[in-house]
């Protein structure tokens, strides 16, 4: 019997794998079993009702998806009057995630939510901060040390930072969301992109750039749940790309407690239970009783010395 | 628990039959699931088109049902190729299975007392309306079909609309026939010889507009299949958008789950 319970500081999941936010919804529970996943993420909520970006919102590539949605929200009143009570019913925690436009709304925000039935809270740190040129807060430490400082005393639950790939060293934002209290990061959200239809002349997103997410960008945000891992003490969420078991563990290795499954999900609405099967088969096939033994668990490359090789 | 029923389930199909109605449109016969078979007039599934030549599609293609026939146990569909999803789609043979997801969306509906129901569509979009046809038929209903095309070349499913009892009218671009004021012409009369109380269209914006206009003269609800690129299909990701108008506001709807079909009142044109 593989135990695969995993800890993301008070909290403890069934399993390590959940959704993505923005890639699960309540309508998912008309397709599968969602008390089988470790939590339920809900899509990013502002304060504010929001209609989100014109369209065209997709563009799809061999390997990836570009998107630009733009976060459609209904605010924290559905939130909490509709959403927390219908998943009340099923007994994964739940995870609300965030986002505001300034750290004073991202605290506000916090607190508002911070309701019986919400287990945790994901800041989604990617947005534009309206008060620093519209750059995304989780692109500056000390806005991203700021935000969930502003939400870890505005709230007793725990607060995980979503951190966005589009920077030059995450480390510093990794190490800025830990000083900042967080409890947990997020890595990563979608990476900046755009496309253009050469026909039209056109960009192929109604907002011009998106983000990218699907298997292409699996390799580039294992390298950075990897750094991120040796920069912080604090648990690591991976999300990018993930789409089958050997993905989840790849992710793991690399220093993962958890990980999201995003894209692939609306490939094939059944991914994220594949998923938990196929790591409970891993970690009977490869006889590892407690699945939280594999975070950080890759070895080195194996040493070769040129030295060896001429004694041959 | 173990037991749990889902509406909406992802199955593997095998392939009837996938053949070729004219230079561009395809007939594909798949062999249903009861869940399948539970796909209601305006539904839709979410296929995983195989790869063709290099080009392998990511996302899942949107494609509404042309018809359950729930007595062979099978779910076809009619689609024209255009892109990457319905060129690897005309490579199914039968033998083959497709990966199908639904049914899907929210359908046309029809109040029980519908006696009149014309359906006005271009090309391919008269597929999306024949399971209406036949709903709608099988309750007592009278259904008119107004098929509009470039040439009797490019007519599509005239000849199953006739074998569910719908009268058919065709309009095409070569004679001039389809030019909105002969078919706004052709709507009024067949209103004067038997009141319409439902409106459907599919596949032009041109006869949407007529068809709001029309409905809005004549008092007579109308509804409109709508297409869009989707992500999940589901609602999750929100892609799938149009604008629409309320009586507040103009706003966006997912044409996944908030339609494919929705009141023409509230539509903007494209």
């Amino acid at each position: 019997m593989v135990d695969l319970r995993v800890q993301i500081g008070s909290l403890t999941l069934e399993n390590p794998i959940m959704p993505g936010s923005g890639t699960f919804g309540e309508q998912l529970a008309s397709v599968l079993d969602v008390n089988r996943l470790g939590a339920l993420v809900t899509k990013t909520i502002t304060a504010d009702i929001r209609e989100g970006n014109p369209p065209p919102r997709i563009a799809e590539f061999k390997d990836s998806v570009l998107w630009s949605i733009g976060i459609p929200s209904k605010g924290p009143v559905h939130y909490v009057e509709t959403l927390v009570p219908f998943y009340r019913q099923f007994t994964p925690p739940l995870v609300a995630s965030i986002s505001a436009d300034t750290v004073e709304q991202f605290g506000e925000l916090a607190a508002r939510i911070s309701v019986p039935g919400v287990k945790a809270i994901e800041a989604n740190i990617s947005c534009p901060n309206l008060k620093k040129d519209g750059n995304a807060f989780a692109m500056d430490p000390e806005a991203t040390e700021q935000v969930i400082r502003a939400m870890k005393s505005a709230t007793s639950l725990p607060v995980w930072a979503k951190l966005t790939p589009n920077v030059g060293d995450i480390t510093v934002l990794a190490r800025a969301a830990e000083v900042g209290g967080a409890d947990a990061l997020v890595v990563a959200n979608a990476m900046l992109a755009m496309a253009i239809d050469i026909h039209t002349r056109r960009p192929r997103l109604g907002r011009v750039m998106g983000g990218l997410t699907g298997p292409a960008t699996k390799p580039v945000i294992l390298r950075m749940v990897y750094q991120c891992a040796h920069a912080v003490q604090i648990p690591i969420i991976g999300c990018g790309g993930v789409s089958s078991a050997g993905d989840a563990i790849e992710y793991m290795l690399a220093g993962a407690t958890a990980v999201q499954v995003g894209t692939a999900s609306f490939l094939s609405a059944g991914t994220m239970l594949k998923v938990v099967d196929g790591l409970r088969d891993y970690c009977e096939t490869h006889h590892v009783g407690r699945i939280r033994d594999l975070t950080k668990a890759m070895v080195g490359p194996q040493e070769v010395r040129l030295e060896d090789a001429l004694t041959v | 628990m173990n037991a749990q029923v889902f509406p909406i389930s992802e199955s593997m199909a095998p392939v009837v039959s996938n053949d070729a109605v004219n230079a561009e449109y395809f007939h594909l016969i798949l062999e249903a699931s009861a869940g399948m078979q539970a796909a209601t007039p305006g539904q839709f599934f979410h296929l995983r088109c195989p790869g063709v030549s290099g080009e392998s599609p990511l996302l899942r293609r949107p494609m509404s049902v042309y018809r359950v026939d729930r007595v062979r146990g099978h779910v076809e569909f009619l689609y024209k190729v255009t892109g990457a999803g319905t060129r690897g789609l005309a490579t199914l043979q039968r033998g083959d299975s497709l990966d199908v997801f639904g049914p899907l969306g929210r359908g046309f509906q029809m109040a029980p007392e519908t006696r009149h129901v014309l359906l006005v569509a271009r090309g391919v979009g008269m597929a999306t309306m024949a399971p209406l046809a036949e709903s709608a038929q099988a309750a007592g209903a009278r259904v008119t079909a107004i098929l509009s095309a470039r040439s009797p070349e490019f007519l599509m499913s005239n000849d199953y609309l006739k074998s569910v009892g719908a009268v058919t009218r065709a309009v095409y671009d070569a004679d001039a026939s389809s030019d909105m004021l002969h078919v706004e012409a052709m709507i009024t009369a067949l209103h004067a010889e038997q009141p319409i109380d439902l409106l459907a269209t599919c596949g032009s914006n041109r006869l949407l507009q007529l068809v709001k206009q029309l409905g809005a003269r004549f008092g007579i609800p109308g509804q409109v299949a709508l297409e869009q690129h989707m992500g999940c299909a589901i609602g999750m990701c929100f892609c799938c958008v149009r604008a629409f108008r309320t009586a507040e506001k103009v706003t966006y709807r997912r044409v996944c789950c908030e339609g494919p079909v929705f009141d023409v009142r509230e539509t903007l044109s494209w």
